[in-house]
């Protein structure tokens, strides 16, 4: 079964992938926070039990990981999968993870709040994703009792997320606003609407591979329609802005050069380190949206940016690795790949 | 301890991030924060307060320790000082307990303290259009006040992606509600 990572969708050629996330308690229990391990394991078993009896169809699509059972290499692949956050398997302790089989729905219990339930696709698709996560939301209600306030909407553990508890947001890849130098800017102007965009890999100032995740901040006071449609008008307008910046990249020589001989390293290379192989990748990237490698497609090039994430390496490999080992291992399966693509 | 970034200034958010295969948490300052996406729009609730209703409580009763009568969530046992100081709400009813103190920020972050979303029993879009097609008493046309007008345009900004406007309504509603 494909993956939505291994896909590429609506918008593909700027939008990654669209994710939303509702965060939901249990009313009857005090926040992760304030809980003993023996309340821990019982919101598992209560969030466990209503999404395994909810209904056959539904219940028959999941299964439940025990965060403490992965090895540290595993739980970290779940991050660059983007199905848990750095916090959850920062302490693995009494934390589960509930994923659906093609793993565009993951559940995370006894996080920041009880429940995340988290919805992901390929491309942009707001509005079947949040459809989705609403869907999902509806029915474990029926067998678990939210906090929700009158006033408040959905009580979390941060006030920061209180109202609808819903985060959605988008995976873009802009390395034509990036290179622009305009992204400082358009940040200034989203922060003060109520969104942020944030670089999804690496430290310091600029993203790795040109990766960005444009997100809302507000939770009260907005209905989920109104925050949907407002995160549609302001990512409609970057992706217009990245198209055009891009027009100009294509036209220019020394970035097809600098296209074609990304696509030569990685398909020659012996050894790949996690950061040389996120500059490249973006370059191609670059190069199948704008029909510059017209033998790659971008499902392919998706795929490889999460597959060749340092834990996703180690964990295929089966064993832990050194550095060097994961970087020649990352480097064969990055020319296998290629070699399958293009004849 | 110094900010990661600029290696200048105190850091004061902390943010786990997977670098390179591991997990790592690393220290930035307010600024940087800001530069790199986190926290900011509203700052961090927990900084809310530090230079705020927190500080101000601890300094007057000399640190809760000292202090047998300080009012506690009678459910889970949390103190308004320990929610301020950690920036997490112990449970549902510390919400109700504490209301008086915490609305205040809660105001600060969100820009109000009313709720327009889903309610249990219900999908999200259902809500929104049964209030659309069978208006209760409460949303009978009112006369719009000028600032529930200024926050009709900033709507109509945002959807015909006028973002200039949209950023000049933005602060034009701060302030009136700041007078508020």
């Amino acid at each position: 079964m494909s993956k939505w990572y291994q896909k590429s969708g609506p918008d593909g050629d700027v939008v990654i992938s669209t994710r939303i996330r509702l965060a939901r308690n249990l009313r009857e229990y005090p926040f992760p926070n304030r809980m003993s391990s023996e309340q821990r394991a019982e919101v598992e078993e209560k969030v466990k039990d209503a999404v395994l009896n909810a209904n056959q169809a539904f219940s028959s699509m999941f299964r439940c990981i025990e965060l403490s059972s992965l090895n540290k290499e595993e739980r970290v692949a779940l991050v660059e999968r983007h199905l848990a956050s750095p916090d959850f398997i920062s302490e693995p302790n009494h934390r589960e993870l509930i994923l659906s089989n093609d793993e565009e729905i993951s559940i995370m219990v006894n996080e920041e709040d009880h429940l995340r339930i988290q919805v992901m696709k390929e491309g942009m698709q707001l509005s079947e994703v949040f459809n989705m996560a609403d869907r999902i939301d509806t029915l474990l209600n029926e067998r678990l009792n939210f906090a929700f306030d009158d006033e408040l909407g959905y009580l979390t553990q941060c006030p920061t997320n209180l109202g609808t508890g819903l985060r959605a947001s988008l995976m873009m890849h802009l390395p034509g606003l990036q290179e622009s130098g305009v992204l400082a800017r358009i940040n200034a102007n989203l922060n003060k609407l109520g969104f942020v965009l944030r670089g999804m890999y690496g430290e310091g100032s600029q993203a790795a591979g040109a990766i960005y995740q444009l997100s809302n901040q507000v939770t009260l006071g907005l209905s989920e329609k109104d925050a949907l449609e407002n995160l549609t008008g302001m990512a409609r307008q970057i992706i217009r802005q990245e198209r055009e910046a891009r027009k100009q990249l294509r036209e220019d020589i020394s970035v097809q050069d600098k296209v074609a001989r990304a696509l030569g390293i990685l398909g020659s290379a012996r050894m790949l380190s996690s950061s040389e192989f996120m500059e490249l990748i973006s370059s191609v990237r670059l190069g199948v949206a704008e029909q510059m490698c017209k033998d790659l497609s971008l499902d392919t090039v998706n795929a490889l940016m999460i597959e060749a994430q340092p834990a996703s390496v180690s964990s295929a490999a089966g064993h832990s690795l050194t550095p060097q080992e994961r970087d020649i291992r990352r480097a064969d399966l990055v020319r296998q790949v290629l070699a399958s693509q293009t004849k | 301890m110094l900010c990661q970034s600029c290696h200048k200034n105190t850091a004061t958010t902390h943010i786990k991030s997977i670098v390179n295969g591991e997990l790592t948490e690393y220290a930035l300052c307010s600024e940087c924060a800001k530069k790199l996406g986190y926290n900011h729009f509203f700052g961090s609730f927990a900084d809310d307060f530090v230079g705020g209703l927190g500080s101000l409580l601890g300094g007057f009763f000399g640190g809760e320790a000292a202090n047998e009568s300080v009012t506690r969530c009678r459910k889970c046992g949390a103190s308004f000082e320990e929610i301020s100081r950690s920036g997490k709400v112990g449970c549902a009813e510390c919400y109700r307990t504490f209301r008086n103190q915490l609305l205040p920020s809660i105001q600060r972050i969100h820009g109000t303290a009313n709720h327009r979303g889903k309610r249990p029993g219900s999908l999200a879009m259902q809500v929104v259009k049964k209030q659309e097609i069978v208006p209760t008493p409460a949303a009978e046309p009112k006369p719009k006040t000028p600032l529930e007008e200024k926050k009709e345009a900033l709507q109509k900004a945002i959807q015909e992606q006028n973002f200039e406007q949209a950023a000049v309504l933005r602060d034009e509603i701060r302030e009136m509600e700041g007078k508020q």
